[in-house]
């Protein structure tokens, strides 16, 4: 004789239960997707308007007195944004065209350039600055809001903009002589 | 004759009195101005009070590496920042904050000291171990008899096909 005990039927799990498990699952899940998208995304895209942003200027590097740069008041010129270290040696490979291409467009009033300094210290980027003879506005990137806006990959990386506020162009790494400036400007200018 | 000679003796002395004086002033400018600076300055920081704070930086261009042990050029001169810093009488507290004014709070190794930087996984952890025990809890609670038999009896009430069905087994039995 053998005596089989039959288990007593236990409860399954209360739905409200199993609903805020899945919700949360769920919510994990998606905010580990959004990040590993953001990731892959890359820098903004040509096409996109740039939204406004501020870039507090260096002393002895503002812009017709101002101690701020609020992209917004820059619409109606071509806005070139170059963001450099002076850590980064290629960035030293592009200053002098940099600087000699600014120096071309500065009379015509329709081309601004812009340095946003990476994650870098004040003494160096003045060094820096002076060693290559910058002259355009230059600033840091306080608190790297502009470059996590841009989600730049790496210094240096060079954006154009357009009079509308528009992103054109992209440049990821260090421009290998000024015509390949000129042909990114000279397209924008009405 | 004497008088020129005396009128010189008595220049001679007077410059002599103010070289004098103006000798002790540069003296004493040359003693004083270097402590001052000194005072000003500090002593030179060691490494070890560098890396004090470097330690409990994080440069974003080296995200996994910590400050006092990233050997980049940006770090290199991070550390000199600091060291600059502290030679100024800057306190830890002012060159953190400095840096997370100039780089963001994703610099610094542990996250700012707010309520809700403790108070959210805290409550999360809680309220998954509360969630997890009711659960479990009602899981293996065993189904009491008179549940059972509700549950039998509710079923086929629910299911018409099925009521009809067990009714019809039970005649041919």
């Amino acid at each position: 004789m053998t005596e089989t005990s039959i288990p007593a039927p236990r409860r399954g799990v209360p739905i409200w239960v199993q609903i805020i498990i899945w919700v949360f699952l769920v919510g994990l899940l998606a905010i580990v997707a959004m990040g590993l998208q953001r990731a892959q995304q890359g820098t903004v895209q040509p096409g996109q308007v740039i939204d406004n942003f501020t870039l507090s200027l260096f002393s002895g590097y503002e812009m017709d007195g101002k101690s701020e740069i609020h992209l917004e008041d820059l619409r109606g010129k071509v806005v070139v944004i170059n963001f450099w270290a002076s850590w980064c040696k290629p960035c030293e490979q592009e200053a002098a065209e940099l600087q000699q291409a600014w120096t071309e467009y500065e009379p015509t009033g329709q081309v601004l350039f812009l340095g946003v300094d990476y994650v870098d210290t004040e003494p160096e980027a003045r060094v820096y600055l002076k060693k290559f003879g910058i002259t355009y506005p230059n600033g840091p990137d306080l608190a790297t809001r502009i470059s996590q806006y841009f989600r730049i990959k790496g210094v240096p990386e060079t954006y154009f903009v357009d009079q509308d506020g528009v992103l054109q162009y992209v440049q990821v790494g260090p421009f290998t002589s000024i015509d390949q400036i000129r042909a990114q400007i000279d397209p924008l200018i009405k | 004759m004497n008088k020129p000679r005396r009128l010189q003796i008595t220049n001679y002395r007077a410059a002599s009195h103010w070289g004098k004086l103006l000798l002790a002033l540069l003296t004493a400018f040359a003693f004083i101005f270097p402590i001052q600076t000194a005072l000003a300055q500090g002593p030179t920081p060691t490494d070890d009070e560098v890396n004090r704070i470097a330690k409990q930086l994080y440069c974003p261009v080296c995200e996994s590496t910590p400050l006092d042990v990233c050997p980049t050029e940006a770090c290199r001169q991070w550390r000199d920042l600091i060291r600059t810093m502290l030679a100024e009488g800057k306190s830890e507290e002012e060159i953190q904050q400095y840096f997370v004014a100039q780089y963001g709070a994703r610099v610094l190794a542990e996250p700012p000291n707010r309520l809700a930087t403790y108070l959210v996984p805290a409550v999360a952890i809680l309220l998954g171990a509360f969630l997890l025990f009711r659960g479990f809890q009602m899981w293996m609670k065993p189904v009491t008899a008179d549940e059972d038999e509700t549950e039998q009896t509710a079923k086929p009430a629910q299911d018409p096909y099925v009521a009809r069905l067990e009714e019809e087994l039970k005649k041919q039995k």
